[in-house]
């Protein structure tokens, strides 16, 4: 009477494992939940534009250290607006900014808390930012082949007031053009 | 219509009109030609002083844009939408600074000849023969609350050509041989007529759907957020949506009674209200015991229509003993489209 039931216990058994790798195989990349405390690592970026290059490095980095990446999209406010204007073309280009870096890091697996900051100057909206919120590490995009960016002055300033340790990231060069024949 | 037929007098009577009835108004521009009758009527409204720049030997000056986004008033009284602005201005056309005050919150009443309509400029070049190469977007004229025609019939506005109310009696013979003559003067009259009829036509189509279609179509988000990352996402997708719909937008937080936040959760709410206030979104954080009882209390009350919320993080078993709380929405909020707000990133386990 042992023996039958045995049979389908291991058979019920191997039935589960393969229904559990399935379930994994499903499963794809997992994104790890960041422990509370986990460390923080902020990507600033404004204008529209953010490198490829140096997302990539910090999605890198947050993966390596289990950390949360927290890309920072600075809203400017014009001088002639109030602060509490609404400025819903900025925030037009911002969202799909951080649509697209969000998308990039829970394809690495690392956690993203995303923000948009406003302020007059991005130095600002970064002292909004750091006045409010802890960051464990700071990677700021140096200015290259894009516009409207960080300017080097913005990366001075940050380099001087930054409340964490900081990485500037050069961009990797435009490619050359491709040589006619 | 044209030059002369008094858009500068009337717009500001309206001026004045809004200042007795208590409206902080000013002049952002006035173009007076030299008209004594329009100086007059210009006498006691508060004038935002021009921008002088130098353009080689000529001076030149235009409207202060900043100097009337500075003063903020209610409403600007700014001449001639269609003027090009002095080579170096920020804008290259008027209608673009009007644009910026309009953007500013400040009402805005303007004068524009019919010739200077963007969609009418063949038009006009047929029945004129003359290219008018000042015009202003079509669109312009769309979103204005109100367009008021000033009519003239073409002999009174002759008349006062010839009696140099329009312009010096030079150049009123010359005009009148050209661009104010009779025929002429009768083609734009009936452009204006026409275009302000089909205005007028419009708009009172869109009034007698009004009360229908508003109950028919018309929407309101509702953004259900949690003090977690993920309801960032779910507040900007929320917002894309409200843009596209033309709407407007509440985020809720329903706390649990009893238990406060923790310093993380803080952090995170604090994170989502700047978020809301760059949105242009109402934060609501309401006490409730049960979820989806405190989200239909709120929906009633802001008009909600569309509930943007994110997966659930329900284990099986709580679904499967509990009920999920998707199928409870669907079921206990009638009337109202829910949307999940997924992670993009799961796509990726679609694959087959």
């Amino acid at each position: 009477m042992t023996a039958p039931l045995v049979g389908v216990a291991v058979v019920a058994a191997a039935a589960a494992a393969v229904a559990l790798g399935v379930a994994a195989a499903r499963g794809g990349i997992r994104i790890r939940n960041p422990k509370p405390g986990a460390e923080r690592i902020l990507v600033p970026f404004t204008g529209g534009t953010l490198e490829p290059t140096v997302l990539d490095a910090a999605i890198r980095l947050a993966q390596a250290e289990g950390a949360t990446l927290v890309p920072a999209y600075l809203l400017l406010v014009p001088l002639r607006y109030s602060e509490d204007s609404p400025l819903a073309e900025q925030v037009a280009v911002a969202v799909p900014w951080l649509e697209a870096v969000e998308l990039a890091a829970h394809r690495a697996g690392v956690a993203v808390d995303a923000r948009i900051e406003k302020g007059r100057t991005p130095t600002h909206a970064l002292r909004r930012l750091w006045s409010v919120e802890r960051f464990d590490r700071i990677v700021a995009p140096a200015p290259a082949n894009s516009h409207g960016g960080l300017t080097p002055k913005d990366l001075t300033w940050i380099l001087a007031h930054s409340p964490a340790e900081t990485i500037v990231l050069k961009p990797s060069p435009s490619p050359p053009p491709p040589s006619r024949r | 219509m044209a030059a002369g037929v008094g858009k500068t007098y009337r717009m500001l009577q309206e001026g004045r009109q809004a200042q007795a009835e208590g409206r902080d108004v000013v002049i952002g521009y006035l173009e007076p030609h030299d008209r004594p009758e329009t100086a007059a009527l210009a006498e006691g409204l508060e004038v935002v002083p021009r921008l002088r720049t130098r353009h080689g030997d000529l001076e030149l000056e235009e409207m202060d844009v900043d100097g009337v986004i500075r003063r903020a008033p209610e409403l600007a009284l700014i001449d001639e939408l269609a003027h090009t602005n002095a080579p170096g201005a920020r804008n290259e056309k008027r209608w673009q600074d009007i644009d910026e005050v309009l953007d500013a919150g400040i009402d805005v009443i303007s004068t524009v000849n019919v010739q200077h309509l963007e969609s009418l400029n063949d038009a006009i070049f047929e029945l004129t023969e003359i290219r008018v190469r000042e015009t202003f977007p079509d669109r312009i004229l769309d979103e204005a609350d109100e367009v008021i025609l000033v009519d003239l019939t073409p002999e009174a506005l002759q008349e006062r050509l010839r009696a140099g109310k329009v312009y010096s009696p030079e150049r009123a013979e010359v005009a009148l041989d050209n661009f104010f003559r009779a025929d002429k003067l009768s083609a734009l009259r009936e452009l204006a007529l026409r275009e302000v009829a089909e205005d007028v036509e419009e708009r009172r189509t869109a009034r007698t759907l009004e009360p229908l279609s508003q109950q028919a179509v018309a929407e309101r988000v509702l953004a259900l957020v949690e003090p977690q990352p993920k309801s960032q996402r779910i507040l900007r997708r929320a917002w894309r949506s409200a843009q596209r719909l033309g709407t407007e937008m509440d985020a809720l937080w329903v706390r649990r009674p009893g238990r406060p936040p923790t310093p993380e959760e803080e952090t995170q709410l604090a994170a989502l209200r700047r978020l809301a206030g760059i949105l242009g979104a109402h934060f609501l954080e309401v006490e409730g015991e049960d979820l989806v009882d405190t989200v239909r209390h709120v929906a009633v009350e802001r008009g909600s229509t569309y509930i943007f919320v994110g997966t659930p993080d329900e284990s099986r078993r709580r679904e499967i003993l509990g009920g999920s709380l998707l199928s409870r929405m669907v079921r206990e909020l009638p009337g109202l489209d829910i949307r999940v707000v997924a992670n993009r990133a799961d796509r990726d386990k679609l694959a087959i």
